[in-house]
């Protein structure tokens, strides 16, 4: 089967391949700072103890959680540059290129993913220690930033490394707004040279190789960091 | 905002608008239902395999489980579309080139089906796992052989405690079928964008599509609910409605 193989076609697209995974990882890294800090403040929403707080948070959470990627994403295509239009005043959008739209896309949607993630996070600290943190005249912001977000983040590393793995892959998306990720890279050299069958296993494999090694290091981590051996 | 786009009739061939949201529709649960059925029953046995005490049986299971999680799902929609009819025997892959019918179609389901069965075999595994050894000795020591005891004991004990996990991968492969639409089927998302570029009405498009798939979302968790009620193991904690 691998007799009409030709494996040059990968050598030759190896410098434009690159660009495509230098892309998807800098989305990925982007996405999953602004998908945490959103993701925190949206669990903090859904934790607190007024309605008019926590149900827009759970509202949004759902919302975003029911409706698929790719969906996300055409949203925020036609979302991102009326809003810029509308803020800027600027009729044509100009200044916000489709890598913004991808960007805030994959934040909002992850944001709602890592909330869950985060609020079971808090939940699992003891709540003698708010308790405490309060007893002590620490008021809810301290308490939160001080006592109860670094033990619930230092529980969370594996689960939030692991989510990172599955929006790495998921980057592959941008793919259905034509973006030249390592994906959009690899099916446009495919396109061009005909020789689908050797491009899409080659990023089939390396996507693999990545994702398979990052979760053998997140299970590692998470050994390292289980409560057990604390 | 004017829904009424919906009721104009479409720009080619007979019908209107809401025509394409339906057959949209019809198509995701198409897709997504046949891939559950694969993704359950193959999931299922790798679920098992990968708790069976032999070596050479984990071992494939735990390959089939890694590989399948570690490749994104476009790029094994496009494997199974573009790439397998070049590799498999020639006589078999003309065929699937010339002959195979709605081939798009035929693919996704497989494609989503495979996939999510990884997802599958890794929530049973979880369910055997998590009976406490003393009943699989039990039946054991009872004369049951190993067979039927994950016939008789593990597998309905195991299946009923990993329902919750199971309806959320149940959800998201209604989710992942929209990623059907790059090897060109016309499901929900993909009709919500064709809808979208024919009367530039983006926003009642994709608005419709986004409660179709909100709906679809509450149909599962009300009929999962249900189930759950229905089967649940007296005097198990974590079931609802104890």
């Amino acid at each position: 089967m691998f007799t009409n193989f030709d494996f040059d076609v990968i050598e030759r697209s190896l410098p434009y391949l690159w660009q495509g995974m230098l892309f998807s990882l800098g989305l990925t890294a982007l996405a999953m700072i602004g998908g945490i800090v959103l993701g925190t403040l949206l669990a903090l929403m859904r934790l607190s103890g007024y309605a008019l707080i926590s149900a827009p948070a759970s509202a949004y959470v759902n919302l975003l959680r029911s409706t698929p990627l790719i969906l996300v994403i055409f949203w925020f295509y036609f979302l991102v540059p009326l809003a810029m239009k509308a803020l800027s005043g600027d009729a044509y959008a100009t200044g916000i290129g489709p890598f913004y739209s991808a960007l805030i896309a994959f934040t909002m949607f992850e944001a709602a993913y890592y909330c869950e993630i985060i609020r079971a996070g808090i939940q699992s600290v003891p709540r003698g220690q708010v308790h405490a943190a309060y007893a002590l005249g620490l008021n809810y912001w301290q308490a939160m930033g001080r006592i109860v977000l670094p033990q619930a983040f230092r529980n969370m590393i594996p689960i939030l490394l692991t989510q990172g793995i599955i929006l790495f892959q998921d980057t592959s998306l941008v793919y259905v707004v034509g973006l030249t990720d390592f994906m959009g890279a690899a099916s446009k050299v495919a396109q061009r040279d005909g020789r689908l069958v050797e491009m899409y296993l080659f990023a089939a494999l390396v996507y693999f190789i990545l994702c398979f090694g990052a979760s053998l290091f997140v299970k590692r981590l998470q050994v390292r960091y289980s409560p057990a051996s604390r | 905002m004017d829904f009424s786009v919906f009721l104009q009739p479409a720009f080619s061939g007979g019908g209107t608008y809401l025509d394409w949201v339906l057959s949209g529709i019809k198509w995701t649960l198409l897709v997504s239902i046949l891939g559950w059925v694969i993704a359950f029953s193959v999931g299922s046995v790798l679920g098992v395999m990968r708790t069976a005490p032999l070596a050479p049986l984990r071992a494939v299971a735990t390959a089939y489980v890694e590989l399948f999680r570690n490749v994104p799902l476009l790029v094994q929609m496009f494997i199974w579309y573009f790439v397998l009819p070049e590799i498999v025997p020639e006589g078999l892959g003309t065929w699937m080139k010339t002959q195979m019918p709605m081939p798009e179609f035929w693919s996704a389901v497989l494609c989503l089906g495979f996939y999510t069965a990884s997802r599958v075999a890794e929530q049973v595994r979880s369910g055997i796992q998590s009976i406490p050894r003393g009943q699989t000795e039990a039946a054991l020591a009872m004369g049951l052989t190993l067979p039927q005891a994950y016939r008789h004991v593990l597998l309905p004990m195991g299946y009923r405690i990993v329902i919750p996990p199971l309806t959320s991968e149940f959800l998201t492969i209604f989710k992942n079928s929209s990623v059907a639409l790059v090897i060109g089927v016309l499901e929900l998302t993909a009709q919500a964008r064709q809808i979208s570029e024919y009367t530039f009405r983006t926003f009642e498009a994709f608005t419709v599509a986004t409660v179709v798939y909100l709906l679809i979302t509450l149909a599962v968790i009300v009929a999962m609910r249900a189930l759950e009620h229905r089967v649940r193991v007296p005097g198990y904690i974590g079931t609802s409605g104890k």
